[in-house]
């Protein structure tokens, strides 16, 4: 792998016989894995192309074992990956092998729904998918739904701020949670918002979301719930080219509209799909836009009638509208299945998240066609088009020599072209060890000692999952960081009003 | 004379003038807030309100962005002429605070973290905020997010510098996600349940698939207001399917008309019902425990004046009659035995300076966040001792 991460500490290495005593002290026999083969199982997450065997895992199951992992973990000085479910595509939950692998699997529980105040409070190993499931008899659900929500954890969505298809119009994990408790390196517990809305004072909660894990370990969510809309239509909309469909799309929200959903496909990807497990999209459309309308029916038949139009003048060749559920989900089964079909029509796929200005779709899809032709490599792309969100999946054989740092060179490439149209590298993945030394592409020098500086505040000693989002690991001493020794201020004699 | 700079550099060079000379400065926009917060002694001011003009409003993206002294009146004009808005309702303070209406900067609003009504369904201002550009207390500037809908890359500063009352930096630039307005409003209001009733309505009916958008409670009229919006279409067959909903609770009936609709909320969002002499705060709160709050409170013995409900009764608006702690100790007892906080909103300088304006932290996270404003303004140039005497 090409990737550089700080060198294991030796001096922590040595000392793993009294780490493993210390953490057996705290755990029950079973969750404290130190055994090679059993530590394997952690090697890497869902971006497989890196890997590390973790010093040791450790598996918690109340706070106060988390709470007392961390002060040992900081009295000991050594490093701490939190861990979810391990979906993560951009390296997130990457273990250090001189660190402690702390997986939340074991928080599992939904401690409480409370329909009245529309939120559930749950142990953040819990599956997304598994809040929606335990309210929805109550015609209830929890809006972020990332694609790989039968698998991801709430505690690693807010480390990674997760989306999915809904986001549009009911926001990421950011706007859908009211509360955090948390544990600091150091052990203190801490605990943010409630069933109220809104901090004071600074907004960490807000700050916690995305920080992949760099700034504390999560323990608990306050998730907000939703009331299921009424009724949900979907529309299949093909059009001739992806720049048809992108005008489409910017033709819609135009109108006012903000869909429940709104995906767009090109014809790679539509091939692969029809392939993998057909659900009738059309073979020879350059592009198709999956859009989903939600609400009263009396509401959605007015939208979808206005959509079919706006599809209509944009030279749609084809308009579909559900008829039924069934039909609605058909629509969603091939963008569902998007990346496994993809990856029957190529060994491997690198699975890119940039996120550019909705407008300058076109044109970066054919750069980004040039690119890839400049690579010799081939792209497929699925997006979220109502927000701009790109996931082109790139197209390689690792058997193949040099595929592998073609394809990251690429994607690099990639990526610098979403940041010059004026977007960003990342929309819902992170930037974890994958895009960390591209971070200089969109921030310079001083706002990147700014963003370090705050974690200096979570974590001074950088013992938790350092080496991960920035690309060079100050000390807080040299960002400038003033500590002030038990409570005294700087500047005593200043009067303070 | 407040320092006005005309550009980024400018307020760059203030902030390093101030540091060298130890000289703490105050932000303000148009100052329309001076009065809030911890009492200051505001002896050098920061102004931005030379930082004006719109510089990039894409209404298909739908995104804006303005330096930070550009009045809000003239954003809001001109998303209107595209039908557009600021879907966190930014509040206007002039019904408490006194100043003429439509004074505040978009610099004000945000880092006053300010949001109306429509906060319990389209977020609060810190949620539209998608990036900005400023000058922190080290005399640097910093930039963070951007300008599309969906970013994680790096840590989200937005969150932290909106509703930082200007603590953090100095706000020079600020992108927002704007969006569509509906067509159509009506407001559907149920009268003469009493408050526990009219509150435990608003709770159903946000736990309803009917999408209501802002939900209040004014004792004043004893109504219960819900507000619909939508394509005219929808909204009529949500007000009826929304009035069998609730047909249980046996109000009385009646309906506000889309003008009559939006001069209702923006009597709710400006907190006009509790307008007067006295002290003011603002509680945030579980809806559910609203309306017990208010009733402890009486119990307690608190002269309360007026109060309205907002967020399904999430929100308390309350003024009280002015004693030396402004019934800090009263107020802050019963909301942290229930879970929330409260924020005085208006009293006398004496008093904010010698009771907390914002809610008092525990400890552990009262450490956090000094060392949080200590990483942006480690020598409390900015805004020093406005929401802590500490920092
Ligand atoms: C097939 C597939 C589809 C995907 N689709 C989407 C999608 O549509 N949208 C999307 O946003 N993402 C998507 N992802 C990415 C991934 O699922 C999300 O980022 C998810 O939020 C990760 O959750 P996890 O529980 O697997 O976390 P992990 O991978 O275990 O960890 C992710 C990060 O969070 C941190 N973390 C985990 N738990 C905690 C905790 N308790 N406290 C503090 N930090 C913690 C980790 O250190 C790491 O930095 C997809 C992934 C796959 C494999
Ligand atoms: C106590 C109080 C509570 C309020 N609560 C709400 C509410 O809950 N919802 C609501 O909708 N409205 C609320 N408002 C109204 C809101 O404050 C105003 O709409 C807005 O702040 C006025 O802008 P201004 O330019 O006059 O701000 P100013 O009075 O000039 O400044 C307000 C605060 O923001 C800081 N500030 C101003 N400009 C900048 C900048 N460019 N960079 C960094 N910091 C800056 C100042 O330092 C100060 O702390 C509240 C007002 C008050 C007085």
């Amino acid at each position: 792998m090409s990737l550089l991460m700080p060198l294991p500490e030796q001096a922590i290495m040595a000392r793993r016989e009294e780490l493993l005593a210390r953490l057996r002290a705290i755990l029950p026999a079973g969750n404290v894995i130190a055994d090679e083969t059993a530590r394997r199982a952690y090697e890497c997450d869902a971006l497989v192309m890196y890997r590390a065997l973790p010093l040791v895992v450790a598996l918690p199951e109340t706070v106060a074992q988390v709470s007392a992992i961390m002060a040992l973990a900081q009295e000991m000085n050594v490093k701490v990956v939190p861990r979810g479910a391990g979906t993560s595509l951009s390296g997130g939950a990457l273990p250090l092998e001189d660190g402690i692998l702390l997986g939340m699997a074991k928080f599992n529980r939904i401690l409480e729904v409370d329909f009245e105040n529309r939120c559930a409070r749950v142990q953040p190993g819990v599956q997304n998918l598994a809040i929606s499931k335990a309210v929805e008899y109550a015609g209830f659900y929890y809006a972020p739904d990332p694609s790989s929500q039968i698998a991801c954890t709430i505690g690693g969505n807010v480390g990674e701020n997760a989306g999915g298809v809904h986001c549009l119009k009911y926001g990421l994990t950011t706007n859908n949670i009211l509360g955090l408790e948390m544990v600091l390196m150091g052990g203190e517990v801490l605990r943010l918002g409630g069933k109220h809305l809104d901090s004071e004072l600074y907004d960490l909660m807000g700050l916690m979301t995305g920080s992949e894990g760099l700034l504390g370990v999560v323990t608990e969510v306050t998730v907000r719930l939703l009331q299921k809309p009424v009724s949900a239509r979907g529309l299949l909309l093909a059009f001739p080219t992806v720049e048809a469909g992108a005008r489409c799309v910017g033709a819609i929200i135009a109108r006012g509209i903000i869909p429940g959903g709104l995906e767009m496909m090109d014809a790679a990807t539509i091939g692969a799909v029809e392939n993998f497990q057909p659900c009738g999209y059309p073979l020879d459309a350059g592009a198709i836009v999956i859009v989903e309308l939600d609400g009263t029916p009396a509401e959605v038949d007015h939208l979808v009638a206005v959509v079919e139009e706006i599809a209509r003048a944009e030279g749609a060749t084809e308009t579909r509208v559900s008829q039924s559920e069934a039909e609605r989900l058909r629509f969603w089964a091939g963008r569902k299945n998007a990346f496994p079909a993809v990856s029957c029509i190529g060994p491997d796929y690198l699975c890119m998240d940039g996120t550019i200005p909705r407008g300058r779709l076109p044109e970066v899809l054919t750069r980004m066609d040039g690119l890839a032709k400049l690579h010799g490599l081939r792209v497929a792309n699925v997006f979220h088009a109502g927000d701009g969100n790109l996931h082109p999946l790139i197209l390689y054989d690792a058997s193949k020599e040099g595929d592998i740092e073609r394809a990251e060179k690429l994607g690099a490439d990639i990526l610098r072209l979403c940041v010059e149209v004026g977007g960003v590298l990342t929309g819902e993945h992170g930037v974890g060890v994958e895009k960390r030394d591209l971070m200089g592409e969109m921030f310079d020098e001083t706002d990147l000692a700014q963003q370090q500086r705050v974690k200096c505040a979570f974590d001074p000693q950088h013992r938790l999952n350092p080496g991960k989002v920035f690309p060079t690991l100050h000390r807080c001493a040299e960002l400038g960081i003033m500590h002030v020794q038990s409570g005294k201020l700087p500047f005593p004699e200043l009067p303070r009003f | 004379m407040p320092l006005t700079p005309r550009d980024e550099a400018d307020v760059t060079e203030a902030i390093r003038a101030a540091l060298a000379e130890d000289a703490p400065l105050s932000i303000e926009g148009h100052g329309s807030k001076s009065a809030l917060g911890r009492a200051t002694r505001r002896e050098r001011v920061l102004s931005l309100a030379a930082l004006t003009g719109v510089t990039l409003y894409e209404p298909q993206e739908l995104v804006l962005t303005a330096r930070a002294g550009t009045p809000l009146r003239e954003i809001v004009a001109l998303l209107d002429a595209q039908n557009q808005q600021l879907a966190f309702e930014p509040m206007d303070h002039a019904a408490l605070l006194g100043g003429a209406r439509g004074d505040a900067t978009i610099g004000g609003v945000i880092a006053v973290n300010a949001s109306g009504p429509r906060r319990i369904k389209a977020g609060a201002a810190r949620d539209h905020l998608l990036g900005f550009r400023s000058v922190t207390g080290r005399g640097e500037i910093v930039k963070s997010g951007g300008r599309v809908m969906k970013n994680v890359t790096g840590y989200d500063l937005s969150k932290l510098v909106a509703g930082s009352y200007g603590t953090l930096a100095a706000l020079t630039e600020l992108t927002l996600k704007v969006l569509p307005k509906a067509e159509t409003e009506e407001t559907l209001l149920l009268s003469d349940l009493g408050a526990e009733k009219g509150l435990a309505a608003l709770r159903k009916a946000s736990g309803s698939p009917y999408e209501v958008s802002s939900l209040a409670y004014d004792p004043q009229g004893d109504a219960a207001a819900l507000r619909l919006e939508g394509p005219q279409i929808s909204v009529t067959t949500r007000r009826d399917d929304l009035t069998r909903f609730l047909a249980d609770f046996d109000g009385a009936t009646s309906i506000l008309a889309a003008d009559e609709s939006r001069a209702f909320w923006t009597r709710i969002r400006d907190a006009e019902p509790i307008a007067g002499e006295g002290v003011i705060w603002r509680v945030s709160l579980a809806p559910t425990d609203g309306f017990a709050f208010v009733e402890r409170l009486r119990g307690a013995g608190a002269p309360i004046v007026a109060h309205v409900y907002d967020w399904a009764g999430g929100l308390v608006w309350l003024r009280l009659e002015t004693v030396a702690d402004a019934h800090a100790t009263a107020i802050r007892a019963i909301v942290d035995a229930l879970g929330g906080h409260a924020t005085l909103i208006r009293a006398a300088a004496d008093i904010r300076a010698r009771v907390d304006v914002f809610h008092p932290q525990p400890s552990a996270l009262a450490s956090l966040t000094r060392r949080v404003k200590e990483a942006f303004d480690p020598r409390f140039i900015l805004e020093r001792g406005r929401l802590r005497a500490e920092f």
